[in-house]
């Protein structure tokens, strides 16, 4: 049986949003900005997502997640992988943002998508204040930076602007 | 195959090889790099590049056609059927020589994606677009760290003159007139890289005089080459371990 009756995006949305990044659990794939869109073309969902880096091991296993959850709600679809326009850590939701910063992660500044090495001051997660330092560029996954907070002394990811 | 998709295919394979192998290269640090971050770090570089190479040699695979998959092109080719770069298979030596290595490369991979993000071939262009915003990070890693080594203590400079050095030699083959790139360029495919590199030599040579780095002429002509499939007795080892479960398991899952 197939659920095709009436195009519901919201009830879409609203099932997608409980899929979330395997490596970040707070935030789901809508607030990360890799859900690009959906559309309802002969009577099928057309998801189309984007994966944050190249080499990202949870880019595959969001997309089974999708196709799970959808196969259990009788939702006929198909599901896209866009790599034009790149991704953007600037599609990142406000929401998404703070969800970051609750569970220990500063949210990426805005992408000046610079060569040069800029960055402004980023703020400890926990304590807010910019005394931090950067530790090393690659973190704990390949979107997040190693800072530590000298204020007070605790280590923090940072979510690097891409 | 008609032959303009199979220089489209052998350019795809160039671009996907040189990604595989270098991350290949790279991923052999993974627990033994000098410090925790640069651990962190160099597999971290290797993961991009693995997935960019994921991006190419699928594209290769889509243009072959016939059920041809990404993992039959990764594990099922032999040596002489790669078309990288010398330079990226190379043993990973020491940590100067993984570090100079990539500096140079990134500063080459850096040049050829801004290029191709232009290119008619619309998934050279998108992976192109992706795979830039990449090794933007990885040049300023690689920068960086040329700064550090080459100015550093007298050991850390000499380790660093040894590398460069011996990884000079190599750096021709990135520029040589390559016939598919060439045909593929008269229709807005590809780019000749003969034509980077000149800004390649400027950007590496002034960063190099900052790092106190001499480069030294090499006149010896290499008599291998890459892109046609003659390499080094390097890429066998390494493709004998990268290959091993496929060919010693064939078909098998998991």
């Amino acid at each position: 049986m197939v659920n095709t009756e009436v195009p519901k995006m919201n009830d879409i949305y609203k099932l997608l949003s409980q899929i979330k990044d395997p490596e970040i659990p707070e935030i789901n794939i809508i607030e990360l900005g890799i859900l690009r869109n959906v559309e309802f073309e002969n009577n099928k969902y057309k998801i189309s997502i984007t994966p944050t880096y190249s080499g990202c091991p949870a880019m595959k296993m969001i997309e089974n997640q999708i196709s799970e959850i959808l196969k259990n709600n009788f939702y006929d679809f198909e599901i896209i992988t866009n790599l034009s326009p790149a991704w953007t850590t600037d599609w990142m939701t406000d929401e998404g943002k703070k969800k970051l910063i609750e569970s220990g992660i500063t949210p990426p500044q805005k992408n000046f998508n610079s060569i040069e090495f800029k960055l402004n001051k980023i703020n400890c997660p926990y304590c807010n204040s910019v005394k931090t330092i950067l530790k090393s560029e690659f973190g704990s996954t390949a979107c997040k930076s190693f800072y530590f907070c000298e204020n007070c002394l605790t280590p923090f990811d940072y979510f690097k602007s891409i | 195959m008609n032959l303009k998709n199979k220089n489209v295919v052998d350019y795809l394979l160039q671009l996907g090889d040189d990604r595989l192998i270098l991350g290949h290269r790279l991923s052999e640090w993974c627990g033994h790099a000098p410090i925790l971050e640069e651990d962190i770090a160099l597999a971290n570089i290797a993961q991009d590049c693995l997935g960019q190479a994921t991006f190419f040699l699928n594209a290769a695979a889509e243009e072959i056609g016939n059920g041809k998959t990404t993992d039959d092109l990764a594990y099922l080719r032999n040596p002489n059927q790669f078309k990288n770069l010398l330079i990226m298979e190379l043993p990973k030596g020491d940590f100067a020589f993984t570090i100079f290595r990539q500096f140079l490369v990134d500063n080459y991979t850096f040049l050829l994606y801004q290029q191709l993000q232009n290119s008619k071939h619309n998934q050279i262009a998108n992976i192109a677009q992706k795979s830039l915003k990449e090794v933007k990070y990885h040049l300023r890693h690689s920068s960086e760290w040329v700064l550090r080594l080459g100015d550093g203590t007298e050991i850390s400079h000499e380790k660093s003159q040894n590398a460069l050095n011996e990884l000079w030699a190599y750096t021709n083959e990135l520029f040589n007139e390559n016939e598919i790139e060439k045909k593929l360029a008269e229709e807005n495919i590809a780019i000749e890289s003969f034509k980077l590199k000149n800004e390649w030599l400027d950007k590496v040579t002034q960063h190099l005089k900052t790092a106190t780095l001499k480069i030294l002429e090499n006149k010896e002509e290499n008599i291998f080459n890459g892109r046609s499939g003659k390499h080094t007795e390097h890429l066998d080892h390494l493709l004998s371990e990268m290959q091993i479960v496929v060919r010693a398991y064939p078909g098998a899952k998991w």
